[in-house]
């Protein structure tokens, strides 16, 4: 995407400006353009140090990290990875991160099979009042999760559903369910009326009309829906440090646990930080041209 | 290419034929229709509705009782008396102020950054992909290690990134052993938060107002420049009026996320010097001081300004869709 836009954009951009160009000073035009890209570069590059100093402490050992000044330049090294993977401690983040990726893979599953079906009824057939639907479902992104911590603690304790996947399944779902409603139905109101008429004159059953027409056409939507969907619920960390403990604990709450029992090594620290966001930089770079939409919920495109 | 998508617009009207010829005799049949037609929303609808709004229903009864974990055997009605001891507690009110500071510091000034940024992306350069793609970089990784590595790689005072620049920048002048060495946690606990979260937050306003960067009229801009119309004026008259709904729309959307931010206050500080917010201090009286019912009267007022902010928010959400009608 980033490329596709850059190229894109390229040619009409540079196209339209050019007579600019041509009729006023060539050289203080061209001048100008290239110091605000350096400026962009830089910002760029200001907003990657974090990220960057992550990974080179990450590759440090821990004595070469805890250093002031720091040594840019001491000797890469994957001990801490290894460190984090369990080769010292024996403590492993392996079922932990079994845990995150099955709370967010079921709830994105689920999510998908619960929106769809709903945009459809938004969006291609809507039903009345369709928009009031549209906003009951936003509303509930609004108020703020913590709020229904305690009671679902209550409830899920009454049950025991504490520290169960199948619980933290089912606040994911609900978490994102809104946000895929709103992007599902933005991604099938896209979907060309013209195609839908003639699929229906056709005599497409429902099933036929999903699994040929709609399901195919809207397939990149979904497909970054459920990215989104799954980075939010890997991304979680309130709910599931209240209400998971030993057996289903996620990745998060091993990190923040892991923290705490291991002391400072801040080498271990980066590592762990970068593995555990390793799914979710993945899942987003993927889905980076579809991103704005999913974020602004389907308002942007 | 780039639109708010707009609500108002009636969706594909397949099939509203089929139910025109409202007579009696079909009356059954076009209910029928109609409940054919709601069918697959049901599923979603009533789920949300299950896990939504029976938690509040809980909230709101458990708000009413005595209740403190703690003392199993002294759980009584309580009226209005978990109210009183929320809004009579110092905290509560301490918190309503931190989370306002914080939402409203982040999200103005992580829209401002992103202006910026989206403004310079939004030009042809060299590496352009290159530089967009390490913008959106820290939005993509996870709350807490993103806060976990602020607060122990680059606010630590001893090693962090921060001071150790600080002494290698003394140590050009040959001064390293006098180089201020800040805590910047202790010292500045808000804005340490703050920086890790506009550090995070920054990337989305920039994707947000750079999608509406790219939806600008050119021509009409380019007609504009060739009338003499300095760059200034044109982002003042054409671009910020143009970028308006976005600004709105992620304002709107940072809002959202960042009042139930919970992740930062809880990494960076514990909640310590200040900087506790509602979340936070929910989770706190909840899970430390065991008081359900303080906690539960906490989540009903909560939820109350929240339903609040949202009308007002939505009440936005829905002009601004009506606005962009193409």
């Amino acid at each position: 995407m980033t490329t596709a836009t850059a190229t894109a954009a390229a040619p009409a951009t540079s196209g339209i400006r050019s007579p600019r160009r041509s009729t006023k000073a060539r050289l203080p035009g061209t001048r100008r353009s290239a110091y605000l890209g350096v400026i962009a570069w830089r910002i760029g590059v200001l907003f990657f140090m974090p990220i960057l100093w992550m990974l080179l402490t990450s590759l440090h050992s821990e004595t070469d990290a805890a250093t002031n000044p720091p040594s840019l330049f001491a000797p890469l090294t994957l001990t801490s990875y290894a460190n984090f993977f369990g080769a010292a401690s024996g403590a492993t983040p392996w079922p932990a991160l079994i845990n995150s990726a099955m709370c967010s893979i079921f709830s994105t599953a689920i999510v998908l099979a619960l929106s769809i079906p709903a945009a459809y009824a938004l969006a291609i057939r809507p039903v009345r009042k369709w928009s009031d639907v549209m906003f009951f479902f936003l509303t509930t992104k609004m108020l703020p999760m913590v709020a229904g911590l305690l009671p679902v603690y209550l409830i899920a304790k009454q049950i025991g559903a504490l520290d169960s996947i199948g619980l933290m399944v089912i606040i994911y779902t609900s978490m994102n369910l809104p946000i895929a409603v709103w992007m599902m139905r933005s991604f099938f109101a896209e979907i060309p009326i013209e195609v839908l008429e003639a699929a229906s004159i056709d005599g497409a059953g429902l099933l036929l009309l999903f699994r040929r027409i709609l399901i195919p056409l809207a397939s990149p939507g979904i497909v970054a829906t459920a990215l989104i969907c799954f980075i939010f619920s890997w991304n979680e960390l309130l709910f599931a440090s209240v209400l998971t403990s030993t057996s289903s604990s996620t990745a998060p709450v091993f990190l923040t646990s892991f923290v705490t029992s291991e002391g400072l090594f801040l080498s271990k620290v980066c590592a762990a930080s970068l593995a555990i966001s390793l799914p979710v930089l993945v899942a987003g770079f993927a889905a980076q041209d579809k991103l704005v939409q999913g974020l602004s919920l389907g308002s942007v495109k | 290419m780039t639109a708010i998508s707009d609500l108002t617009s009636t969706p594909h009207k397949l099939g509203r034929a089929a139910r025109n010829p409202r007579n009696n005799s079909h009356e059954t049949l076009t209910r029928a229709a109609a409940w054919a037609r709601r069918a697959p929303l049901l599923p979603a609808l009533i789920f949300m509705i299950v896990v939504t709004q029976l938690p509040f229903v809980a909230t709101l009864i458990i708000s009413f009782i005595h209740w403190n974990a703690l003392y199993p055997n002294d759980i009584n009605f309580a009226g209005f008396g978990n109210y009183v001891a929320v809004f009579t507690d110092p905290t509560t009110g301490g918190s309503v102020l931190t989370t306002i500071f914080i939402t409203v510091a982040v999200v103005l000034i992580s829209l401002i950054f992103g202006l910026i940024i989206a403004l310079l992306l939004d030009r042809a350069f060299w590496g352009r992909g290159v530089v967009r793609t390490m913008m959106i970089a820290p939005f993509l990784i996870v709350p807490v290690a993103a806060a976990l590595v602020w607060k122990h790689a680059i606010f630590n005072p001893s090693y962090g990134l921060l001071n150790g620049i600080l002494t290698w920048f003394w140590g050009l002048f040959g001064d390293a052993a006098h180089a201020p060495q800040v805590d910047w946690i202790s010292s500045q606990p808000l804005g340490a938060v703050n920086t890790a979260l506009i550090w995070q937050w920054t990337p989305f306003m920039m994707l947000i107002l750079l999608a509406g960067l790219q939806g600008r009229p050119l021509d009409v801009i380019e007609a504009a420049r060739i009338d003499g119309a300095s760059t200034w004026q044109i982002f003042r008259y054409m671009t910020l009026p143009h970028l308006r709904p976005y600004l709105e729309l992620a304002a709107l959307l940072g809002t959202i996320y960042i009042v139930q931010n919970f992740d930062a206050v809880f990494t960076i500080t514990s909640g310590g010097l200040g900087t506790a917010n509602l979340p936070y201090t929910i989770y706190q009286t909840f899970f430390e001081a065991q008081d359900y019912g303080q906690a539960s009267a906490a989540g009903v007022i909560v939820v109350a300004g929240s339903l609040i902010v949202a009308t007002f928010a939505l009440r936005t959400v829905s002009s601004l869709l009506k606005e962009e009608k193409p």
